[in-house]
């Protein structure tokens, strides 16, 4: 039942906010606060008191375990339930949608002073939708919630957005944004349907339930279209190179709450999906297509960063770094080994912190200038407080200096991957050169050089220096200690990686059958 | 012979026709706009009343009607978008100069025109119930005559619905030269004993042409952009959906049924012309700035997809056709319904340029945010009928192995986004200098606003909770296989 609160919990603050508009314009932002801040404690307090170290040890002989489960039917026509379900990877990405959802909501507090009782109602239903693709393991319901959450979305970008350059408006940016996304889904409800009548042709039965169709034998071929077209819709959410036209524009325009629930929570559904739904369910087509996902991982390890070089917008600058860190997430993703498995783990709450802290940064940044140029930036530093400072760590930790969570993350997806694929390695470890290129450019073109006038700006106010300390606070803590991370998901991604490799010991999880096939 | 149970069958029928006449006779004693109304709705809710108690009685076959469980569909359908579209006239009728109660009048034929049309198993009342239904079409069309474009609308629909027509009786000469029948039934058993030949094949193609028009599949789509504009609302929303709708099931009828229909070149026509609708319909809606026009060529491409089903035509299609006329009706007349009460009372042509919609939700929250659920359940998002009828549809060609046509839903889907989302956020766009709230006070309270919202509220309903619905229509359909 807890389950479902922490879904319900973001929609009726949603509608609250929206509602409490008229009591002032402090009512929505506080009651979007405290709604976040009750999911994420509701997510620590289950991080506490379950145990999700090794939910496979006490495994039923017919059931994949979870650490928490809530089923109740919704149209028995198909066997679609109501079916949600927790164990660690879905538990600590939720915790990650709170925290976020709350920075989001503490970053607009000044950002946003227009209908804002329907602003936090959007943000919310953002959230919402986040917590419910990551609980979701009814096919339907999942892709429930992934089409769902675009639309709130829409809504942040093209109503709150920034128009930038000419021909470049927040519309177009937010409409893009819809349409990539949403065709994208759609394939993937079409492979989801032509997995289900292959499991309807054999059983007789419909079901969406993920365990059921665990089961499904298929075709070489057919798993490997099927496996394409769940492939598709994640690597364009991810975003995977050629499938990315959507993210630059997606965040350069849109308002600071959107762009660090795009790039700390949103992109993490692609990863999450790859992770619970394309290789559980096609092993065998995974495994043949691995060499080429990792080939497009490091293709956008690269034109990432060489892009992010090149760029005058802070925004833009920043949602191309992420196109690379996400190419170390896809390679870690299809590397098969336990290792690296964990460490994409790392590297997308790293990347989910680093990337929030970075244009919460940029939103601070705007909000003093007002642009995002950097051409019209330079020489600030010394004339804004403590911002300076906080934007050196997290540009530090966004090029994966050690001591901060992106260099475990990273250094953890590197070395797992390198017994099975050391060419990738080798060729993704000098992808990290440019890292440090643009950071560095980053830090220069805006902090350093010739200053523009002698202005003094605002420093950071208590609500600013909070947050930024947060996140940073975070970043270190998971840096140096991030066992309590690889401990929560250990179970997952070890049941994720025995059945990429085929090689789980008979009995353990009912899935070996399937996977013994991939040898 | 006429029996008790027949009579009992065609009870709902007869209260329309007797409605009608009531209306008729109290518009010839005297003129009395709030009462004319108000007859008509009860009239047709009577009638939905006796429908189910019909239904309940199990199905009852005449030689020329036929009440079973698709009739019994069609009927509600055609009896419920009636009555939203009666509501919305009361409103929308209020500030017409000219006479108004005979619109009511014509509406109500209508409906008992559709509702013959729906039972029909016999080509005479078949073609009785489509001229029934496409007469009082003609005059609520042009009823606002004395706007140029409500005229061009009711001539040029009067124009080539007679040309369909023409088409229709030509295919059912050619089908009874064959055949020696009339009877749908009989028909088919003697072409199929006479192997069908070329005479058939065409009568059936001029059949499904002349039906073709009044359903505005590409490439018999011409007149319907420009009749949905110049429409007066209502009548354009009854166009839109109680026509279309009734129109369908009877083509849905003759396809499931018929031998002839069974060809497989004939379905490659069919899933040709699916497709082609479903891909023009959503590319001419992408340059329209009339938000009527828009629509109308939305519902060409909905009724693209909708052929989807004729085309599979067993297995899962009755249910997926009825679930999606569902969720297409309620979606229309939603949509439909916010543009008439935006143009309520009359005065002049309909607020229908998209400018008219500028900042809406600034302006009448409420009216907005039930178009943007529409507009989203047209999109076919989650949390709105429209996401269960894509659902359908998709998965019936997933089912089917139509790999085209399921990539024309997407492509479909994907163009239609565009300009679904281009209207939808124009509503919440700020102006300058724009007015606040310009909203009679009192306007949800009335006939018009209850039944928009509550469209609304069935849409989300539907598309949070489809379940008994879907019961409802896989009981309902599982004879007709």
């Amino acid at each position: 039942m807890i389950l479902l609160w922490l879904v319900l919990v973001p929609f009726i603050g949603g509608l609250l906010c929206w509602q409490a508009d008229r009591w002032g314009e402090k009512a929505p932002r506080w009651i979007a606060l405290i709604t976040m801040m009750l999911v994420l404690i509701m997510t620590l307090v289950l991080w506490l008191q379950g145990d999700y170290q090794l939910p496979a040890m006490n495994a039923g002989a017919d059931s994949i375990r979870w650490a928490m489960e809530w089923k109740v039917p919704w149209i028995p026509r198909f066997g679609i339930d109501v079916h949600l379900a927790l164990d660690g990877l879905s538990l600590v990405l939720i915790a990650l949608t709170g925290f976020l959802g709350m920075l989001a909501v503490l970053c607009s507090w000044k950002e946003i002073d227009d209908r804002i009782g329907f602003f936090h109602l959007n943000l919310l239903f953002i959230l919402g939708g986040v917590v419910g693709v990551f609980l979701a393991i009814d096919l339907f319901l999942f892709f429930f919630f992934w089409e769902m959450m675009l639309v709130p979305m829409y809504f942040l970008i093209a109503l709150w957005g920034h128009s930038g350059s000419e021909g470049k408006t927040r519309i177009r940016a937010a409409i893009k944004f819809f349409i990539y996304t949403q065709a994208s889904g759609l394939l993937m409800l079409v492979a989801i349907l032509a997995l289900v009548f292959a499991h309807h042709a054999n059983t007789g039965e419909y079901s969406f339930s993920y365990a059921d169709l665990l089961q499904t034998p298929l075709s070489e071929n057919m798993a490997m279209v099927l496996m394409l077209g769940f492939f598709i819709a994640f690597a364009v959410k991810l975003p995977v190179v050629p499938l990315h036209g959507w993210l630059p524009d997606a965040h350069a325009q849109a308002p600071t709450a959107g762009s660090v629930d795009l790039a700390g929570i949103l992109l993490k559904t692609a990863a999450y999906g790859m992770l619970r739904f394309a290789l559980p369910l096609f092993p065998e087509a995974s495994q043949t297509f691995a060499p080429i996902a990792m080939t497009l991982g490091l293709v956008g390890v690269f034109y990432g960063a060489v892009l992010a070089c090149g760029q005058r917008d802070i925004k833009r600058l920043i949602a191309y770094t992420s196109i690379s860190h996400m190419g170390f997430v896809l390679i870690g993703i299809y590397s098969g080994s336990e290792l690296a498995l964990q460490g994409v783990v790392v590297l997308m709450v790293a990347h989910a912190f680093s990337a929030a802290g970075l244009f919460i940064m940029s939103g601070q940044l705007f909000e003093r200038l007002n642009t995002r140029d950097l051409q019209e930036m330079g020489g600030l530093w010394g004339r804004m407080g403590s911002l300076p400072g906080f934007s050196l760590c997290f540009v530090a930790a966004s090029l994966g200096m050690p001591g901060t969570a992106n260099f475990v993350g990273e250094f953890m997806v590197l070395f797992g991957t390198f017994p099975t694929a050391p060419v990738v390695v080798i060729i993704g470890a000098c992808g990290m050169v440019f890292a440090a290129i643009y950071s560095l450019i980053l830090m220069q073109r805006v902090y350093f050089g010739p200053s523009l006038n002698d202005q003094k700006f605002e420093g950071l106010d208590g609500r600013e220096f909070t947050m930024l300390l947060g996140i940073f606070a975070l970043v270190v803590l998971f840096g140096l200690y991030p066992q309590p991370l690889l401990d929560t998901t250990s179970a997952v991604m070890g049941e994720v990686q025995g059945l990429f490799q085929g090689s789980l010991p008979a009995g353990s999880v009912p899935m070996s059958s399937l996977a013994g096939g991939g040898q | 012979m006429l029996t008790s149970a027949h009579m009992m069958a065609l009870t709902p029928v007869i209260l329309v026709c007797a409605t009608a006449v009531t209306v008729m006779l109290g518009i010839a004693w005297r003129r009395q706009h709030a009462a004319t109304a108000l007859v008509s709705i009860l009239g047709l809710n009577l009638a939905l009343v006796s429908l189910y108690l019909v239904y309940s009685a199990g199905d009852v076959s005449t030689p020329l009607l036929v009440f079973d469980r698709l009739s019994m569909l069609g009927m509600v359908l055609v009896l419920a978008s009636t009555l939203a579209c009666l509501t919305m006239s009361h409103a929308y009728l209020e500030g017409y100069p000219g006479r108004k109660e005979e619109f009511y009048l014509l509406m109500l034929c209508a409906a008992a025109g559709g509702m013959v049309l729906v039972a029909s198993q016999h080509l005479a009342t078949l073609f009785f119930g489509l001229e029934l239904l496409s007469m009082p079409l003609y005059g609520m069309l042009a009823y606002t005559y004395r706007d140029k474009r409500s005229l061009e609308s009711g001539i040029k629909y009067l124009v080539l619905s007679a040309a369909a027509t023409a088409f229709l009786l030509f295919g059912m000469a050619l089908l009874y030269s064959q055949s020696g029948r009339l009877d749908i039934a009989g028909l088919l058993a003697g072409l199929e004993s006479s192997g069908g030949g070329a005479w058939a094949l065409a009568g059936a193609g001029l059949m499904l042409v002349g039906l073709g028009f009044k359903l505005s599949i590409v490439p018999f789509h011409l007149w319907t952009p420009d009749v949905y504009q110049g429409g007066p609302g209502p009548a354009a929303t009854f166009l839109a959906t109680a026509s279309k709708a009734a129109v369908f099931i009877v083509l849905l009828r003759i396809v499931m049924v018929a031998p002839a229909f069974h060809v497989e070149w004939l379905h490659t026509v069919l899933g040709g012309l699916a497709l082609l609708t479903m891909i023009v319909g959503n590319l001419l809606a992408l340059i329209q700035t009339n938000l009527k026009r828009l629509l109308g060529y939305s519902s060409i491409a909905h009724f693209g997809y909708l052929l989807v089903a004729l085309v599979v035509a067993d297995g899962l299609a009755v249910e997926t056709a009825g679930i999606y006329l569902i969720t297409y009706l309620m979606t229309t007349l939603g949509a439909f319904g916010v543009v008439t009460l935006l143009s309520s009372p009359y005065s002049g042509e309909d607020a229908s340029a998209l400018h008219h919609y500028r900042g809406l939700f600034w302006r009448r929250p409420y009216l907005a945010a039930v178009l943007t659920v529409c507009l989203l359940s047209l999109a076919g998002i989650p949390f709105t009928a429209g996401f269960i009828g894509k659902f359908y549809i998709v998965a019936l060609g997933v089912e089917a192995g139509r790999w085209w046509l399921v990539g024309g839903i997407i492509a479909g889907s994907v163009i239609g986004l565009y300009y679904y989302l281009r209207v939808m956020v124009t509503l919440y766009l700020v102006e300058p200098g724009m007015r606040g709230r310009d909203a009679p006070d009192n306007w949800g309270m009335k006939a018009g606003g209850v039944v928009v919202l509550g469209l609304a509220l069935l849409v989300i309903a539907f598309g949070v909770y489809p379940t008994p619905v879907i019961d409802w229509m896989s009981v309902l359909t599982s004879p007709v296989h």
